[in-house]
Formats: C-alpha cells, sequence, structure tokens
C-alpha cells in the first residue's frame, strides 16, 4: 500500500512525463538486433556483396526478406530511440531540440518504409 | 529551462573536458554513443543498398562500385567498427541493465574484452577490404 496519492505518484514520474516505454523499447529492440545482427553480418553482408544475382537470390529466399526486413525495422526503430536521447542529452534550445528529433525520427521511419519496399519489390520481381 | 534556484546548472556533456580524468568506462560510454550515431547513417546507407538492388542489376552495379572504391571501403570499415563495438557494449550494457557484471573490477574485465574483440576484429575486416583484394 502506498500513502501517495495518484497525483504525486503522476508527478514522480519525472519532468519528462514518459520514458518507460522509450527505456524498454530501446532494450526489446536491443535484444531482438544481437541475433539479427549476427544473421545480417555473416550471411546478408557475406552475399550482397557478391553481385547481382547472388544478392537477388538471397532477397528472394523468403526466409532471408523475412528476417532481413525484421532486422530493417528493429534497427531504424533503435536508432531513433537512440538519437532521441543524444538529442535531449547534449542540445539545450528547445526549439532546435524538437526539430533535430522529428528529422530524425521521420527519416528512420521513411528509410525503414523504402527498405521494406525495396525487400518486397525484390522478393516480387523473381517470380 | 526553467531553474528554482537561478543558479548556472552544469549542461551535459559537462563530463568532457578539464573536470574528470579520462578513464575506460567513460570512454567507452562516450564511443557507444559516438557508434550509435555513424550506425544510424550507416543504416541509411543499408537502405540505399536494398534500393539498388529493388532497382535492378545496373543500379545494384553502380552501387557496388562506389562501395568499392577506396573512399567506401573506409566507410565500410568505419561502420563495421561501429557495428561490432556497439553489438558487444549493447551486450554489456544488457548484463548491466539485468544488475549483472556492475562491481569495477568485472567493469574493466568486460570493457577490455569489448575494446580488443573490437579492434581485432576490425583488423581482420581491414585485411578483408584493403588486402586480400576486397570483398566488395
Amino acid at each position: 500500500m502506498s500513502l501517495r496519492t495518484p497525483l504525486g505518484r503522476v508527478r514522480g514520474l519525472g519532468t519528462a512525463r514518459e520514458g518507460v516505454h522509450h527505456w524498454v523499447a530501446q532494450r526489446v529492440t536491443a535484444v531482438a538486433l544481437v541475433p539479427l545482427t549476427i544473421w545480417f553480418l555473416w550471411s546478408a553482408l557475406r552475399t550482397l556483396v557478391l553481385g547481382y544475382a547472388e544478392a537477388h537470390a538471397f532477397v528472394a529466399q523468403p526466409m532471408n526478406a523475412v528476417l532481413l526486413g525484421a532486422f530493417v525495422i528493429c534497427a531504424f526503430h533503435h536508432a531513433h530511440l537512440g538519437m532521441q536521447v543524444v538529442v535531449e542529452d547534449y542540445i539545450h534550445t528547445r526549439w532546435l531540440e524538437l526539430t533535430l528529433i522529428l528529422t530524425f525520427k521521420f527519416t528512420c521511419f521513411l528509410a525503414a518504409a523504402a527498405s521494406l519496399l525495396a525487400i518486397v519489390r525484390d522478393r516480387k520481381s523473381v517470380v | 529551462m526553467s531553474n528554482p534556484t537561478g543558479r548556472q546548472r552544469p549542461m551535459s556533456p559537462f563530463m568532457i573536458g578539464p573536470y574528470y580524468k579520462p578513464q575506460l568506462t567513460s570512454m567507452l560510454s562516450i564511443t557507444h554513443r559516438g557508434c550509435g550515431v555513424v550506425l544510424t547513417i550507416g543504416m541509411l546507407f543499408v537502405a540505399w543498398w536494398l534500393l539498388a538492388l529493388a532497382a535492378g542489376p545496373d543500379a545494384y552495379a553502380q552501387f557496388l562500385a562506389i562501395a568499392s572504391k577506396p573512399i567506401g571501403r573506409i566507410v565500410v570499415l568505419g561502420l563495421g567498427f561501429c557495428l561490432v563495438f556497439h553489438l558487444l557494449n549493447g551486450v554489456r550494457h544488457l548484463f548491466w541493465d539485468a544488475g549483472k557484471g556492475l562491481d569495477i573490477p568485472t567493469t574493466y574485465v568486460s570493457g577490455w574484452a569489448v575494446l580488443v574483440i573490437s579492434l581485432v576484429t576490425t583488423a581482420a575486416l581491414a585485411w578483408m577490404l584493403f588486402l586480400r583484394g576486397g570483398a566488395a
């Protein structure tokens, strides 16, 4: 049982008024990225540099396409969360802080969408 | 930013400069952040790579030609170091989040391990990129 009032508990969440979800999402994507990055380094990277035919055949495999998509989603999600923390820590001018955070979030979202479209297109063009 | 006491408070990154002696722990911490920022840009290269692949054989050949230039190889090497370091040090952070390995001796052992493995891997990558004829 807590003697704190609901208002006190809400205020206790800190000056940013949120953060737990951000913290957890950064860790969840980090855990997912450990195996995905090892897979990306060993299998995707090695194949993709060989040339168009090999790279195309690699992405056309459903399992590879799914893992590549998962890697891209997790990496860009992790990236915009991380960039937000860096900007919040070092940029002390509010309008610039907000502008940079939004720029990084929009860039990561667009690049993730473009990457997924590229994977799907590459997979479809083989059939 | 509101400041009830009216005093000038130190703002991050105040730790960098004459106030704190550089230590392995703090240097690895800022390197982790630096690598994270570089990897965000690196992911944009990954997106470019996938888009080039989807655009067809000509676009892909063009991308590989740029990537295999000396400047392209240097970028790949830099990104490789950042990726391995951030991955290994990230696992170190996850152990800390679980409350493991937070004592000072363990922190130093894990720190040196991350640094040495990253540098050895980067040296191997440099050999692949520049001496063995190049993977890209």
